[in-house]
């Protein structure tokens, strides 16, 4: 369970360009919820993100992750649980190692949480993957249906946009973690790969039912994706809807829900395309 | 072999091996971690010092040693600079070359050059081993084969361990590294340490093998090293690990080949450093160069083609 409670940021505090990211914002997820979140740009979603993954400690307030406080946790630390993707296909992979050490270099997670001890860590730094790691990695690969698997040793800059999302996808889910970031994971790829990766997501997220928030330009995908949505404005979350109310909301609800509750109009062209489109 | 006599070519693979180490700890900085690590210079001489200071002692073997951890203590210290003080990486480099300076002097008793006779080194030692005629001429040559053939599996076999590929990590995506639960911090570190050891090693062997220590025996050493390197990726490209790293030990020994044909060709000593900038630029502008001239050759004959195809048009039609 992820639990936000009041947290503020500003960034270029006593400046001309002083900016309040996140003004108090609360959210509570539960175990295996998974909620798509809209705003216009600057409403402080990516700012979120980055708060809860700990690119940067908040100014006030505090983040719980399953009753531990995290506030203070150094992001790589952080990571250990957190899964995250960005937008850009290329910040989750290392364009110049092979797929299978891409992998590796993921599937540190997992060691690097259990064996407290400094004898343990240290054999643990210089052991090499094993076949059967290698094997999984493969079959892991298989289920992308991409035909990565046959390709365990090429570079990953050799591989376009869409594989290498997915590929971060699978690298973030690897060790299944206790909470995923997915920063609009899709933005950047074309329709058809977008779908395709998207449909993983869904896939991958509702198997092993891992709780995740996930920012959208894509009205429609906002209401279909995961069973929660949110509406984020001037630092805070303006709009929290699910169940039954959820699945009665058409995207024109949801775009005058956001005129109401922002107090202005939509300013993003492509949530107003993504609006007209579906 | 009338242009090069046995000696010249043996000296050239000699120092060229010695080299190699240092254009190795280059490769981890500079290729592996993208991190300028501009503090090879002071490191090498400090390497020597620390290696020639216990060499005197009557340690040859545990002066390697102390000449790798001395490597380490600088590359700590540049590294620290650079993760917990944010000093950048080229100034942090630097500031610990310059600060070595004084160090090295220290080291050797505030005294510019040291001389190492009368005591035994690591090439005396091995020597000692048969006293065939053969094996005094390539005692040294084998001995720092052999120790820059072991330096190449090691380094291989660590970079393949889950540290290794962290440290890899960590100089090609960051974000990547730091959403795996890497602390870069740390992988700077050890690959910083790992780069300084291996720049201290090979100030010790240079040491022993000239049997002098000198404070300014490090300056320019790290264009030698980036020439050597770059000489090393020019020629077996970025591909396998394995032939990236004996590339690199190739191009050291190469470039040492290429000053002693400058040798030989008559190039007065004081030009020696105008040589050396000169094949770095030529090896660095060579990839660029080779695109640059198949680019013009594809334009001139397309160029041609279309000519050709026109006159032979015009040539229909006025028929």
């Amino acid at each position: 369970m992820l639990e936000i409670r009041n947290i503020s940021k500003v960034f270029n505090p006593g400046t001309m360009n002083e900016k309040k990211a996140l003004d108090h914002c609360s959210l509570i997820m539960k175990d295996g919820d998974f909620a798509t979140i809209v705003g216009s740009n600057g409403a402080g979603k990516s700012t979120l993100f980055n708060a809860i993954a700990g690119s940067f400690i908040t100014d006030e307030g505090s983040i719980l992750l399953d009753g531990e406080d995290i506030t203070f946790v150094p992001e790589h630390r952080r990571s250990q649980y957190i899964g995250r993707l960005f937008q850009d296909p290329m910040m989750g992979t290392a364009p110049h190692m092979t797929i299978e050490e891409n992998l590796s270099v993921a599937y540190l997670r997992a060691s690097a949480s259990n064996g407290p001890d400094l004898f343990g860590r240290f054999a643990q730094a210089f052991s090499r993957v094993s076949k059967k790691e290698k094997e999984q990695f493969r079959e892991k690969l298989s289920l992308l249906n991409m035909g990565l698997e046959d390709r365990m040793d090429s570079p990953v800059g050799l591989l376009s946009g869409g594989q290498r999302q997915a590929l971060t996808l699978l690298m973030a889910t690897l060790v299944t973690p206790k909470l995923l970031l997915l920063d609009e994971h899709t933005a950047a790829l074309d329709p058809a790969t977008a779908d395709k990766v998207l449909e993983l997501t869904g896939q991958i997220v509702a198997e092993r039912s891992i709780t995740c928030l996930m920012v959208t330009h894509n009205m429609n995908q906002a209401l279909t994706m995961g069973n929660r949505t949110l509406m984020m404005d001037a630092g805070r979350i303006v709009l929290d809807v699910q169940g039954q109310e959820r699945s009665e909301m058409s995207v024109q609800d949801l775009l005058n829900q956001f005129a109401e509750r922002a107090g202005e109009d939509l300013d993003n062209d492509r949530i107003l395309l993504s609006a007209v489109k579906d | 072999m009338g242009f090069f006599t046995i000696g010249i070519v043996q000296t050239a693979l000699e120092v060229g091996l010695i080299y190699s180490l240092v254009a190795l700890s280059l490769f981890i900085s500079f290729s592996i971690l993208d991190i300028c690590d501009l503090s090879t210079d002071g490191c090498y001489t400090l390497g020597c010092a620390v290696g020639a200071v216990v060499t005197i002692a009557g340690h040859p073997v545990l002066a390697v040693f102390a000449a790798m951890l001395a490597g380490v203590c600088s590359g700590f210290v540049t590294a620290l600079l650079q993760t917990k003080f944010r000093v950048p990486s080229i100034l942090a480099g630097i500031i610990v070359n310059t600060g070595l300076y004084t160090i090295n002097l220290a080291v050797m008793g505030f005294s510019s050059n040291l001389s190492i006779f009368g005591t035994d080194t690591l090439y005396s030692l091995f020597d000692g081993i048969s006293g065939a005629d053969i094996w005094h001429s390539w005692s040294k040559t084998i001995l720092l084969f052999m120790i820059a053939a072991l330096v190449v599996v090691i380094l291989h076999w660590f970079l393949g361990t889950r540290l290794g590929l962290s440290i890899r990590a960590t100089g090609d995506s960051a974000p990547m590294v730091r959403a795996s639960s890497i602390n870069p911090a740390f992988t700077i570190t050890v690959g910083l340490c790992c780069a300084n050891a291996l720049t201290g090693l090979a100030g010790c062997l240079i040491g022993q093998y000239n049997k002098t220590s000198d404070i300014n025996l490090g300056t320019g050493m790290v264009t030698i090293a980036l020439a050597s390197l770059i000489i090393g990726e020019t020629l077996f490209g970025r591909q396998r690990m394995w032939m990236r790293i004996i590339g690199v030990v190739i191009g050291a020994v190469l470039y040492r080949f290429i000053m002693a044909i400058a040798l030989r060709l008559n190039v007065p000593t004081e030009a020696f450093k105008l040589v050396s900038a000169l094949i770095v630029a030529v090896a660095i502008a060579a990839p660029a160069a080779r695109q640059l001239i198949a680019f013009e050759m594809k334009k001139r004959s397309a160029i041609r083609a279309r000519k050709a195809e026109n006159t032979r048009k015009e040539g229909g039609r006025n028929a």
